[in-house]
């Protein structure tokens, strides 16, 4: 029976490890004098609804649910704040992927074709690469690969389905997170001469741990204790490497601008936004 | 350090080549031709660990936290450690071991307890010999001996059964909580089980050669070899066990050899007799080691036969029926001069194996009187 009130945390369960994962930090932070407990959601939407009302201390948001918790935020006269980090969530791209033997040459001729993308609600592998096409002048016929909505193409499989419908040619471009290039031909999904790139986006930046109007006082030990998990530490080590990650980086959020852009253009996050003001 | 990739991709092996660089140095420049390092570089760098900027058309990468920077050896893969740590695990002896693996329930830890340097001798030696019982054993060999002689057989190979599955599980339960830091240990006793998985397939075969039903098993038999197998020591059993009792059975199976009434019978204690010969000179090697590592050992396996013996007081020992077995399959008859030759032979026998047991606790260190008091205590059902 926990005594004292913990610092709680939400996270979504795209898959069966994020409770063990989520438990093994738990165990971390108990240990390390910071009462901790989580609470998992199917949808981020959720996530950020709950942690608007309270239910939550801090969230690990995608990158489109720090942005929906940061316009909620602003229109409720609140602020939020990323306070950490993966070292993996800085600095990423995007690519958009084409058969080496199909007919699309360069870029341009994807124009009005049919661009294969993941979730809906991907940043990766849907917003951030259709508003990079659409910045160079390029828009064609979105052909989503739905896989698990709400959970913002934390699920690789939308991906993955993309690079198949493109492989089958009932897509004639895919686009997937530039890691998974190289994932996809290391489990044989394709061979790298099968493949070409036609666009690689800008960088941007993934997940962070968010907190509202600064967050409860035991936020600083919270961000205190994260920063100083050591890969070294063999305790922490395993934790790392299922969340994805050496080191926790502090939050900043110069790397959301493609993705703002994007939800701005497609109004993804309107209606959202309005039913939760 | 420079690193030149020349067209090779990430997507084709090149990963290979930053990471032996990245080995040799904490930052890398890494510059190639192929089209997706743009992509690639940053991506996988990003996925190990290393940091990476994009500078003057390569990338330059530095060297991030390691799973291994902390890893320890476990031990030397020539010989093993005084103390085996249970977070070694199962990594072969002398791995570079990644702290965090878990640790394993394996209290047989330390090198006094187990080790003899004759190990891994003694392993070579019982895989060079292995025997196939399909071949090695003439099952189809001519016997002309009286009913009443296969009858004995049948009861000698039925308690021998018994015993060869006490040898099998004792060690069988050792070596499951053994460290396999001691590999040697771990294989000698592996084999040694598989010897005598192998006894009790011969015996068996040979038991129902010509006969459908087994022999007696008696309470006081079973009630010794209960004291074995609930022995916890590992040094006390491995001396009850292979110096005492496999030591005795030594004698008997010789006696076998020499006495069987068929070539069959006479073959498969031969075999088994080679056998156990190995499992009592590694019991005597490792004992020796212990005791002369810690003399007070001694002291506890005297107090162990001992203990033993009043524990079996109340049963009856040798059971009646082996003893009569014994006699009448080293008979081979009723003529009352077999019968004559046949006890003759099997007092010799005991007499045999009483000497067997002294000279090897003399080898141990006992004083020849403290020996003989102590041989004389050993359990009557031989194992
Ligand atoms: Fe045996
Ligand atoms: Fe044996």
């Amino acid at each position: 029976m926990t005594t004292s009130k913990p610092f709680v945390l939400g996270a979504v369960a795209y898959d069966a490890k994020v409770v063990p994962i989520w438990e093994g930090f738990k165990t971390y932070f108990d240990s390390h004098g910071l009462p901790f407990d989580f609470v998992l959601y199917s949808n981020y939407e959720k996530q950020v609804e709950a942690h608007l009302r309270g239910d939550i201390d801090c969230a690990w948001n995608s990158p489109l649910a720090w942005l929906e918790a940061e316009r909620a935020a602003k229109q409720a006269g609140r602020t939020a704040t990323a306070i950490a980090m993966r070292d993996t969530d800085c600095d990423l791209t995007s690519v958009v992927l084409v058969r080496s033997d199909g007919p699309i040459r360069e870029l341009a001729d994807l124009r009005g074709k049919r661009i294969g993308v993941g979730a809906s609600d991907s940043p990766q592998a849907t917003l951030i690469p259709l508003v990079a096409l659409a910045e160079a002048g390029v828009e064609g016929h979105v052909v989503r690969h739905e896989v698990m909505v709400g959970k913002h193409g934390d699920h690789v499989g939308g991906e993955r389905d993309a690079v198949k419908a493109l492989l089958a040619g009932t897509v004639d471009a895919a686009c997937i997170i530039d890691g998974n290039r190289l994932a996809f031909i290391r489990e044989a999904l394709f061979v790298p001469p099968a493949v070409r790139v036609v666009l690689q986006t800008a960088p941007y930046d993934h997940c962070n741990f968010t907190v509202l109007d600064g967050g409860p006082p035991a936020t600083a030990k919270f961000r205190e204790l994260l920063l100083g998990m050591s890969y070294d530490d063999e305790r922490v080590r395993p934790l790392l490497d299922m969340e994805g990650l050496k080191v926790w980086k502090p939050g900043r959020t110069s790397g959301y601008a493609l993705l703002e852009r994007a939800i701005d253009r497609f109004g993804t996050i309107e209606p959202w936004l309005k039913s939760v003001a | 350090m420079n690193l030149d990739l020349g067209d090779l991709g990430l997507d084709e092996g090149a990963h290979l080549l930053v990471k032996r660089a990245l080995a040799e140095a904490p930052e890398v420049v890494v510059r190639g031709t192929a089209s997706t390092l743009v992509i690639d570089v940053p991506a996988w760098a990003r996925a190990q660990g290393h940091t990476c900027t994009a500078r003057d058309g390569g990338f330059v990468l530095v060297r991030g936290p390691d799973r291994w920077r902390t890893a320890e050896r476990a031990g030397r893969a020539a010989a093993p450690e005084a103390v085996a740590p249970a977070h070694w695990g199962l990594a072969a002896r002398g791995a570079l071991v990644e702290r965090g693996a878990p640790a394993l329930d394996l209290p047989l830890a330390t090198r006094a307890e187990v080790w003899a340097d004759e190990a891994a001798r003694l392993y070579a030696q019982a895989s060079a010999a292995q025997w196939d019982p399909a071949t090695a054993i003439p099952w189809d060999a001519p016997a002309d001996h009286p009913a009443e002689v296969e009858d004995a057989v049948v009861q000698v190979m039925t308690y021998l059964i018994e015993n060869e599955t006490a040898a099998l599980l004792v060690p069988a339960r050792f070596l499951g909580r053994l460290h396999p830091h001691f590999r040697e240990i771990m294989q000698l006793l592996a084999i040694q089980t598989a010897d005598e998985a192998r006894h009790v397939e011969v015996f068996t075969r040979r038991a129902r050669l010509r006969r459908d039903v087994l022999g007696l098993s008696s309470a006081g038999g079973q009630a010794s070899l209960a004291t074995l197998f609930d022995e916890p020591d590992f040094a006390i059993a491995s001396f009850l066990l292979s110096v005492l009792g496999e030591g005795s059975f030594l004698s008997l199976l010789w006696f076998l050899h020499r006495h069987g009434p068929d070539l069959c019978t006479r073959e498969v204690a031969r075999l088994a007799a080679q056998d156990e010969a190995r499992h009592v000179a590694f019991g005597l090697a490792h004992l020796q080691r212990h005791v002369a590592e810690d003399p007070a050992l001694r002291e506890r396996l005297a107090a162990a036969i001992e203990r033993r013996h009043t524990a079996l007081a109340h049963t009856a020992g040798l059971n009646a029926e082996v003893f009569d077995a014994l006699l009448l399959l080293a008979a081979g008859g009723w003529e009352p001069a077999r019968l004559r030759a046949g006890h003759t032979a099997v007092v010799e026998l005991q007499r045999d194996m009483d000497d067997g047991r002294r000279q090897r606790l003399v080898r141990l260190g006992f004083a020849p009187d403290q020996a003989a008091a102590l041989s004389a205590l050993h359990t009557r059902n031989f194992m």
